[in-house]
């Protein structure tokens, strides 16, 4: 079994976010940058199942510009076996994402997609579910657990409700909650050994995919802050302030 | 042109999320219709049909669409896109899983998490776990809006009138086999849309320990809430994470209980009307957020608390 992984560069999640002052956007400049959150726990998977020998081989991708590559060295750090940067300057929309993967699974012809739920930048939560429509797979989507025996796979994934249980099979399209597994530090020997396995790069325009943007973004500004509140000594102000002050018990 | 809202329901009740989807349609026409897909939903039907506002209910009825698989649903609702200028579904775990495999299909780019409507092609929503507030605009022939609940009021469920029609169920080949739902029962209030939500993290430091929100909880007749720290930790159920990656909410209060306040968290709770804080640290970003901070060890504070509404209680009655 194959197992492709897609990974995002995203603002890293400590991160204080800034909006840009002539409102375009938010600032990217010279903040820390790290593996979105939830494609850490697609790593983690697709590389404990390499050591379970479920997967004969791992393959990180991600769509961004050079400093993209320092994920995909991180993703091999963390054992992932070989990765491809597919560069472009633009931010792609989901649907563009998901497109240009489909042009690599076309190649690679992997058996699994491992992906996060979500990415914490445009916080869209599409790209998985687009790419198991394109490819006519199975979507298993917001996972928690995941077993797979043969080409049968069984998954818990999260919904509103509590836990859904499916059973499907490969090839499928499977995204990660962060309780999917607790991603691994990647040790410095790794780190050290990551630098020399394969790393292909690759141009967009050379897949001959539409990328162009269909949404445009009119203005990014910041969220209304709330005002000020006040601390209370005891509870019996507590209690009292909400019921005659805020009157909401 | 009409605007279609896709129903989440359980097949005999149509959740919250569908009424206040129904709302944000209503920006945008006055035409609009709701689509059904499940099974048995004869008599959830007849029901809809009574909402304020809707000019038709299309329902699809089948054995098949029971767990409402989105490889199934995804082709029955794009066979109907041509008609309509918005497709809208809830931003919650069943219109996330849902929207996108229409997207695919159609070939167009949804909008995911809408929280204000400007106009018919302008929509805002937040990135960045709601540090940032984008207002985007497309010109797509058809829009494929996911709705965020809180944003929006819920509609009337009564006073309409409106036609069902039926439409036939197209398979589609699937290898999924739903297996359960694995759902707590629970008398208290829906999270999404409760009045009053009493929310637990880390620091309640066991799941034991949560009964004693539990308590608070049903004094208040509240909903309860989990930061993701107290979920990942086991204390209580998925379902009740609030925060980017968990559910949002908007109640009119929210009591955090033991939570530091990560921006991961107040991107599910900051709209709420009233805040109250509760941690034994001053520092905590959460007091930056609340209307009434207590800075109090949550083992002494819940029981005073409980014994002050009790209190209240008897000089009311
Ligand atoms: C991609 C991503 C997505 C995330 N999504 C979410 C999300 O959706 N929702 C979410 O909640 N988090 C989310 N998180 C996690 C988030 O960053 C925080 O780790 C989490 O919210 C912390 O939970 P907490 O406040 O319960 O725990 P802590 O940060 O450990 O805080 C516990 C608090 O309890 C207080 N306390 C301890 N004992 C007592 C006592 N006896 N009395 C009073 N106070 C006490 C402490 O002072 C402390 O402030 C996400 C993180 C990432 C990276
Ligand atoms: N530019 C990208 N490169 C690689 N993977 C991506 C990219 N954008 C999104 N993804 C994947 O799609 C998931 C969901 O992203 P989104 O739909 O944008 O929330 C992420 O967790 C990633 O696994």
């Amino acid at each position: 079994m194959k197992v492709l992984v897609a990974v995002k560069r995203v603002v890293d999640y400590k991160v204080q976010i800034r909006v840009k002052s002539d409102n375009s956007g938010v600032e990217t400049q010279n903040v820390k940058m790290s593996v979105n959150p939830p494609d850490e726990n697609a790593i983690e998977e697709a590389v404990k199942l390499k050591e379970q020998g479920l997967a004969s081989e791992t393959i990180a991708v991600s769509i961004g510009d050079e400093k993209s590559q320092d994920v995909l060295r991180t993703s091999m750090a963390m054992g992932i076996d070989k990765s491809i940067l597919v560069k472009t300057q633009n931010t792609l929309e989901p649907l563009a994402v998901a497109k240009t993967l489909m042009k690599l699974i076309e190649k690679e012809k992997p058996d699994l997609v491992l992906m996060g739920k979500q990415a914490i930048d445009d916080d869209s939560n599409q790209t998985g579910q687009i790419l198991s429509a394109l490819l006519k797979w199975p979507q298993g989507c917001f996972i928690s657990n995941l077993k797979i025996e043969g080409k049968k796979v069984s998954i818990s994934r999260e919904i509103d409700e509590g836990i859904e249980n499916l059973e499907t099979s490969l090839p499928a399209v499977l995204t990660c909650d962060l309780r999917l597994n607790t991603p691994r530090f990647a040790s410095l020997p790794n780190i050290m050994k990551a630098k020399k396995k394969p790393l292909d790069i690759i141009d967009i325009d050379s897949l001959g995919v539409d990328t162009t943007p269909r949404i445009k973004t009119l203005k990014v500004i910041e969220p209304p802050k709330r005002k000020a509140g006040v601390m209370v000594s005891d509870v019996k102000e507590l209690v009292k302030k909400l019921k005659y002050e805020a009157k909401v018990i | 042109m009409a605007v279609l809202v896709i129903a989440e329901h359980d097949n005999s009740n149509l959740k919250s999320s569908t009424l206040n989807t129904i709302t944000a349609a209503k920006k945008l026409s006055d035409d609009i219709h709701l689509f059904i897909l499940g099974r048995n939903i004869g008599e959830l039907a007849n029901k809809s049909k009574d909402i304020h506002f809707l000019s038709k209910v299309i329902k699809c009825d089948n054995e098949k669409l029971k767990n409402f698989l989105p490889e199934l649903s995804a082709p029955l609702i794009s066979n109907l896109a041509e008609n309509y200028s918005h497709i809208l579904a809830p931003a919650s775990t069943f219109g996330k899983n849902l929207l996108p495999r229409v997207s695919a299909l159609l070939d167009i780019t949804q909008i995911s998490d809408v929280i204000d409507i400007v106009s018919n092609d302008t929509f805002v929503r937040p990135i960045y776990a709601g540090n940032a507030i984008s207002q985007v605009q497309t010109n797509q022939k058809i829009n494929l809006l996911t709705i965020r609940p809180t944003s929006f009021e819920k509609s009337e469920d009564s006073g309409g009138d409106a036609p069902i029609e039926e439409i036939p169920f197209v398979d589609t080949d699937l290898k999924t086999i739903f297996i359960n739902r694995e759902v707590s029962k629970s008398d208290r209030p829906e999270l999404g849309n409760a009045r009053i939500v009493v929310s637990g993290g880390r620091g309640l430091e066991n799941s034991d320990n949560f009964k004693l929100l539990y308590e608070l909880a049903d004094k208040l007749n509240a909903a309860v809430g989990a930061s993701r720290a107290a979920v990942d930790s086991g204390y209580i159920g998925n379902e009740y994470q609030v925060g980017q990656t968990g559910k949002m909410v908007a109640p009119e209060l929210y009591i955090a209980v033991g939570i530091s306040g990560a921006i991961q968290h107040l991107a599910g709770m900051k709209e709420s009307k009233v805040i109250v804080a509760i941690n034994k640290d001053l520092e905590a970003p959460i007091f930056n957020v609340a209307d009434y901070g207590l800075s109090s060890d949550l083992f002494q504070a819940i029981p005073e608390i409980i014994k002050e509404l009790d209190l209240l209680n008897q000089i009311e009655s």
